[in-house]
């Protein structure tokens, strides 16, 4: 399936959850945050399965003033 | 005792230093520690999902000695900006660090200013306050949008001195001066902060003579050509401009007033 990923299309394995795709990246589910479809995905969320379509945001904090 | 306190959280220390633009994360880190600072803002970014072995800005942070001030640099609307706040309280919730919750309010207008938009501002502040957020805001240094962000439920108003980086210092001290007066009508506690351009150490100590209870920088520090000996700069300029606004300063004259008595002198005084 389909899924965007920080703007970028991705193919994804079908039933991919959120956790899953941090994982994915070698990235740690407490040094993220999540977005899906433009909502806040809160950590009790994220075995949640990826769809077709879907729009995925993973931040972090970076330098700023 | 000089306590500085936003919502209920005592505050230790009245200078905010920002964590972007510094050449190394290791100079980052010495600047933080000399500046004595106790609040750091950080922006929300996309994670780089290649090269994940790049340094990132969370391992050069004690979350235990900081708290955390999330901004909401980059967004042009309340929409964005309130987006980035979830974001960014859920970060901090994770990391139990105690600026979860507390935002600085950023809602731009454009790129090439980066003055803020006071529509979105309040729209944005109005939302934030709903979610339960201590909101700081961003703001431009009229006093009258100053107002309206305050009663849009804002914790904090932080009037710019001058553009973001810009380095001009204070440009309109009448401006921040009519900013502290009317947010803190009735209400002298009301937290100010100035918060964008300063340049240098005397562009701290000029707002902190104005009266403001507190300044925010991040350029004037980052992009100095000695970023620690800078932040060491900023530590002393804000304890000074505070200590100087609290002893009560003398009046500006238009004459001179001798510092030495005319009475006993030996030598001749024309004119008498």
């Amino acid at each position: 399936m389909n899924v965007t990923v920080n703007g970028d299309r991705r193919e994804l394995t079908e039933g991919t959850t959120l956790r899953e795709l941090v994982k994915q990246f070698n990235l740690t589910p407490e040094k993220v945050a999540l977005e899906l479809n433009r909502r806040l995905v809160r950590s009790e969320k994220y075995d949640t399965a990826l769809k077709e379509g879907d729009e995925v945001e993973i931040v972090t904090f970076v330098g700023g003033g | 005792m000089d306590i500085f306190r936003i919502k209920n959280f005592e505050i230790r220390n009245r200078l905010f230093v920002g964590t972007g633009k510094y050449a190394t994360y290791e100079i980052m880190q010495k600047a933080l520690e000399a500046s004595a600072c106790q609040v750091v803002t950080v922006a929300v970014r996309r994670e780089r999902l290649v090269d994940k072995e790049g340094r990132s800005l969370l391992d050069f942070l004690d979350l235990s000695k900081y708290v955390i001030l999330p901004n909401t640099a980059g967004c042009f609307s309340a929409e964005d900006a309130i987006r980035v706040s979830l974001l960014g309280r859920d970060l901090l919730e994770k990391q139990g660090n105690k600026g979860a919750g507390w935002v600085k309010l950023e809602v731009l207008g454009d790129k090439k200013t980066l003055l803020p938009d006071p529509v979105g501002t309040i729209e944005a502040t109005k939302e934030l306050v709903k979610e339960g957020f201590t909101v700081l805001a961003y703001s431009s240094d009229d006093p009258r949008a100053a107002v309206r962000i305050k009663e849009a439920g804002a914790a904090s108003v932080m009037p710019a001195g001058s553009p973001i980086g810009s380095g001009q210092g204070v440009l309109n001290p009448l401006n921040i001066s009519l900013c502290l007066e009317l947010l803190k009508e009735g209400d002298p506690t009301y937290p100010v902060i100035v918060d964008a351009g300063v340049g240098t150490a005397s562009d701290v100590t000029i707002a902190m003579e104005l009266g403001a209870d507190g300044v925010l920088l991040n350029t004037g520090i980052a992009h100095a050509k000695d970023a620690v000996k800078m932040a060491e700069a900023m530590k002393h300029a804000l304890e000074a401009g505070r200590l100087a606004y609290q002893s009560g300063r003398i009046p500006k004259k238009r004459y001179a007033t001798a510092s030495s008595p005319f009475e006993g002198v030996i030598s001749y005084i024309p004119g008498e």
